[in-house]
């Protein structure tokens, strides 16, 4: 067992964890946060999309004890109840949810994309969702739903 | 058509910002106090007798609670298929048996503490295997002297249907209405083909999953990934040989389905657990599970023979189908079925022989998948259609309209097949398929393509176009029953008990919207509350795309019962004849005195003040016949015939759902289906080892599209009204992935004048069919 110290949605977290244990199963299992999912275990799906510092990375690839130090956001951290993120808002009014599974690896993945390039072309929105599986949308909505938040985000009213 | 409130709106799917938060609403999300985790062992052998099997070690490894296999539960012959009652599929199934019939077959279950010490119990299994001759070949197995894949006495079906497992046959239908052989004759050309599609997974995101416990009083309650919850609880009933009353299952969020979930894949197993432990159990797949032991899409051979006279009329459709099953038969013979029954009223053709079997095989397990049949169907057929087209030198689009069958007309198929035995009799109540293609090939350039693309400079990377009409049938007719149950609140609000079983298509959210409508009253009146055996009642569940449909007749029904109670008391109240009374936004107005009465008003009173009762209605519809929406699809690729790498560019969906509940859902379940069916006829593939081994169960194998692939996509709603449907509306969950194989291949066929008939259309399989032909 290794104590591990980090930030979770903003709020310091020490725990023990064995070296081989994954960042997914931490996440889900001790901090009790079932918002991030397994889809494939290997790196493959994106459902288990987290932001490492602001950065998607994939926690079912990830061993716990490589965040030591850093910040993870995990879905349950952006938004509130009363004030969902722009981007969640963007999702539920693009009709870009239908099962909802990938649904929390999508929203990080294009947090950590609109975070960094306010206003990205379709084609860079596609890229920074490649690693994000949806087999029941087929995208469409989801690209939609980006777009529309980047516009809200950037302060355009739509 | 009607002007509506809600219904037609695309209002927010209601459990949409619950899922954007991320909230613990699948299977897997919840935790218990003493919770086991199972794991099951899998068969490395494609057929093999089980000799002997040792699970002492596994039991004395210390964590673990349970090992279960063929020698310690029942053996009970049951279908996994998550169907109506007596099922039409084979009873070919045993929890555990003492023989495996593919690569991934369950051998053993563990219990125990966590997945770690359970897959260790798994390694010190050992078992004893007599490997047996195998057969991968639907054609091999059916001749004689092939390995007997169900040589046990007991499978056997249960309803008066063909099934013959001595030969590897479990089902085998024929049809014929008019005179194909004539049909054939009078044809001024004659076209054969034998066509083919391949296994696919349906790879909903979320694995299949369970966590079964017991309830203090001692029943068991099982919270499962499933699209059909009362056919679960009746199979984990007689899996584990209880009555329905011991088990409850409930459906929390549901992470897709697609037909996967339509089947009992880990439901017993870790129900069964809990029976022996009385512990919760928790069984969830590993993708690779998924991918080799759940269930898959039935890979069919179709040779069609089709006859067309010089002015463009289709005499004669004859097609003889071989489908492969895999090692068991789960709607073996009502996926066949409906490649003929929900596929061939389409065309306005009279003379129609269909004969088909389905076949045991060593390989996957196919089940039910979007398109059920009907794809395959259509695949064969969108290709005949397109070949007789260009046989007489008539554009498809004009081929097609002409060919296709009319609103007020029926089809000799209709009554000779549904999915089980004799049909029922029925015309096309709606169809807005001539609108679908016109609206398609204007949107989508069709003329000044196929013009363009006909004139196209020589080069190695060759453009073409192609087009395909869509019939689906949706619901089982004269089988398929929903009920729905309402109350009324103090408030005036409601809640809606249903089963209908959202799996992420957004019913929940329709349904509400149809029982909104019925009672004009805003949709936040309307608490929807999705399945739980104790508590909402029977309703089919998610499959054949009869949710809107047929649960929304219901919901309709239901409304109108709890409409007559709040009038009769709204009449009390007012002291005026109920005729005189009419719901306007959530009360009652008298047309007479113009007095109204708010919802809340007659609520408490009925429950408070006089003759008091619970407002309440629960009623059931069922479904007369098959609804039939209608979709004409367009696709322009991009064929590369160096390299065979085919790019569909854009693709048009044109789609008669009658009214569409939701436009924007609606548009989802098109858009999913089609970039569904793209990545299939593209990329998605088994690759078996000559043993019947999947090599490729992973996402880095097994390509299915993510949002870099896919093309430019247009889906047009018809407008359309149903007067059999809901408000007007008919099924949208499959038609659309329907038609996407042939639009492809015949596009591929427009552009390089080759003709892909087996799917899918890698860059090897088109390159060989490149070169096939330049040798001729
Ligand atoms: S679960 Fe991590 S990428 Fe699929
Ligand atoms: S919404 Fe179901 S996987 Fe994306």
């Amino acid at each position: 067992m290794k104590e591990i110290e980090f930030t979770i949605n903003g709020r310091k977290k020490r725990i023990a964890v064995r070296p081989k244990d994954l960042l997914l199963n931490v996440i889900r299992e001790e901090l009790g946060l079932k918002g991030t999912k397994y889809g494939c275990g290997t790196g493959e799906c994106g459902a288990c999309t987290v932001l490492l510092d602001g950065r998607p990375i994939l926690s079912c690839l990830t061993l716990a004890v490589a965040v030591n130090g850093k910040s993870i956001t995990t879905i349950e951290g952006i938004g509130t109840d009363e004030h969902l993120h722009p981007i969640q808002q963007a999702f539920i009014d693009a009709g870009a949810i239908q099962c909802g599974y990938c649904t929390p690896g999508m929203i990080l993945s294009a947090k950590a994309l609109l975070d960094k390039n306010p206003n990205p072309s379709e084609e860079e929105i596609k890229e920074a969702i490649k690693g994000n599986l949806c087999r029941c949308t087929g995208y469409v909505k989801i690209i939609a739903a980006i777009q529309l938040a980047a516009k809200r985000m950037r302060g355009e009213r739509v | 058509m009607r002007e509506f409130k809600i219904v037609g709106k695309s209002v927010k799917k209601v459990d949409a910002a619950l899922l954007a938060r991320g909230k613990p609403l699948f299977t897997d999300d919840v935790t218990f106090e003493d919770m086991l985790h199972a794991r099951i062992l899998w068969s490395p052998h494609a057929h093999a007798r089980i000799r002997d099997i040792d699970t002492s070690e596994a039991e004395a490894l210390p964590g673990v609670h349970a090992v279960l296999c063929y020698k310690n539960v029942p053996r009970v012959p049951h279908t996994s298929a998550g169907q109506g009652w007596p099922e039409p599929s084979p009873y070919d199934m045993f929890m555990f048996d003492n023989k495996v019939r593919y690569v991934g077959d369950r051998v053993a279950a563990v219990a125990a503490e966590s997945e770690e010490i359970a897959e260790k119990a798994l390694r010190l299994i050992k078992v004893d295997y007599e490997v047996l001759p195998a057969v991968f070949d639907p054609e091999k197995a059916m001749e004689e002297g092939a390995p007997v894949i169900h040589d046990e006495p007991d499978c056997r079906q249960v309803l008066p249907l063909f099934y013959d497992p001595k030969h590897n046959h479990c089902a085998h239908i024929e049809v014929k209405t008019g005179d194909p052989d004539r049909g054939l004759n009078e044809a001024d050309i004659v076209i054969e083909h034998t066509i083919k599609n391949h296994y696919a997974q349906h790879c909903a995101l979320e694995p299949h999953s369970c966590i079964s416990y017991l309830d203090p009083m001692g029943r068991i309650v099982v919270r499962c990934s499933t699209q059909v919850p009362y056919y679960a609880r009746r199979i984990i009933a007689q899996c584990l040989q209880l009555p329905e009353r011991m088990v409850r299952v409930i459906k929390p969020r549901i992470g897709g389905g697609f037909g996967s979930k339509q089947e009992i894949v880990v439901e017993d197993v870790c129900a069964m657990f809990t029976l022996r432990t009385r512990r919760p159990v928790r069984l969830v797949f590993t993708r690779p599970e998924v991918f080799v032991s759940s269930r898959t899409r039935h890979p069919m051979i179709m040779r069609v023979k089709t006859g067309v006279k010089r002015d463009g009329t289709v005499s004669a459709i004859k097609m003889r189908v071989i489908s492969n099953t895999g090692a068991y038969g789960p709607h073996c013979m009502t996926v066949l079925g409906s490649t003929c029954a929900k596929t061939l009223p389409l065309y306005r053709c009279p003379n129609i022989e269909f004969i088909g079997d389905t076949v045991y095989t060593n390989l996957l397990n196919a089940g039910a998948y979007r398109g059920y049949g009907v794809l395959q169907g259509t695949f064969a057929m969108g290709i005949m259609m397109d070949e007789m087209a260009h046989a007489i030198g008539m554009d498809p689009v004009d081929f097609w309209k002409k060919n296709t069958i009319r609103v007020g007309e029926t089809s000799p198929i209709f009554s000779a097949l549904s999915e089980i035995g004799k049909g029922a009799e029925q015309k096309v109540d709606s169809c807005a398929l001539p609108e679908c293609i016109d609206q398609g090939a204007a949107a989508f350039g069709w003329k000044e393509k196929r013009e363009r693309y006909r004139n196209q400079p020589d080069g190695p990377i060759r453009r073409g176009v192609g087009m395909v009409c869509t019939v689906h049938g949706g619901t089982v007719a004269l089988l398929d029953a929903s009920s729905v149950t309402a109350k009324m609140n103090e408030d005036g609000s409601f809640n809606l008990l249903i089963s209908a079983s959202d799996v992420g298509g957004g019913c929940d959210t329709v349904l509400s919207q149809i029982f909104a409508e019925a009672l004009d009253i805003p949709l936040e009146d309307v608490i929807v509350y999705p399945t739980d055996t104790d508590v909402t009642p029977y309703d089919k569940g998610a499959y054949a795309s009869g949710t809107t449909y047929l649960s929304g007749l219901a919901v309709i029904k239901t409304a109108e019962e709890i409409k007559k109670q709040i009038l009769k008391v709204a009449a009390e109240m007012l002291n005026e004849p109920p005729e005189n009374l009419r719901l306007e936004k959530k009360g009652v107005v008298s047309t007479k005195s113009g007095k109204r009465l708010e919802f809340g008003q007659i609520a408490k009173r009925a429950m408070y003040s006089k003759n008091q009762f619970q407002i309440a209605a629960t009623a059931s519809e069922y479904s007369h016949l098959h609804p039939q929406t209608f979709t004409a699809q367009f696709a322009e690729v991009e064929v590369d015939t160096e390299t065979g790498q085919v790019k569909v560019l854009y693709y048009v969906t044109a789609v008669d759902c009658g009214t569409a509940i939701n436009p924007t859902l609606a548009e989802g379940q098109v858009e999913g289906s089609i970039i569904n069916g793209i990545s299939y006829a593209l990329t998605e593939e088994f690759i078996f080892d000559e043993n019947g081994r999947v090599l490729n169960p992973s996402f880095r194998d097994y390509k299915i599209f993510s949002a870099p692939d896919i093309p430019k996509l247009k889906t047009i709603l018809v407008p359309s009204y149903d007067p059999t449907g809901p408000f007007g509306a008919k099924p949208i969950g499959e038609p659309a992935m329907d038609g996407v194989l042939p639009t492809i291949s015949n596009a591929i066929y427009n552009a390089i004048g080759v003709r892909l008939t087996e799917s899918p259309f890698t860059p090897e399989r088109v390159l060989k069919a490149i070169r096939e032909k330049r040798g001729r």
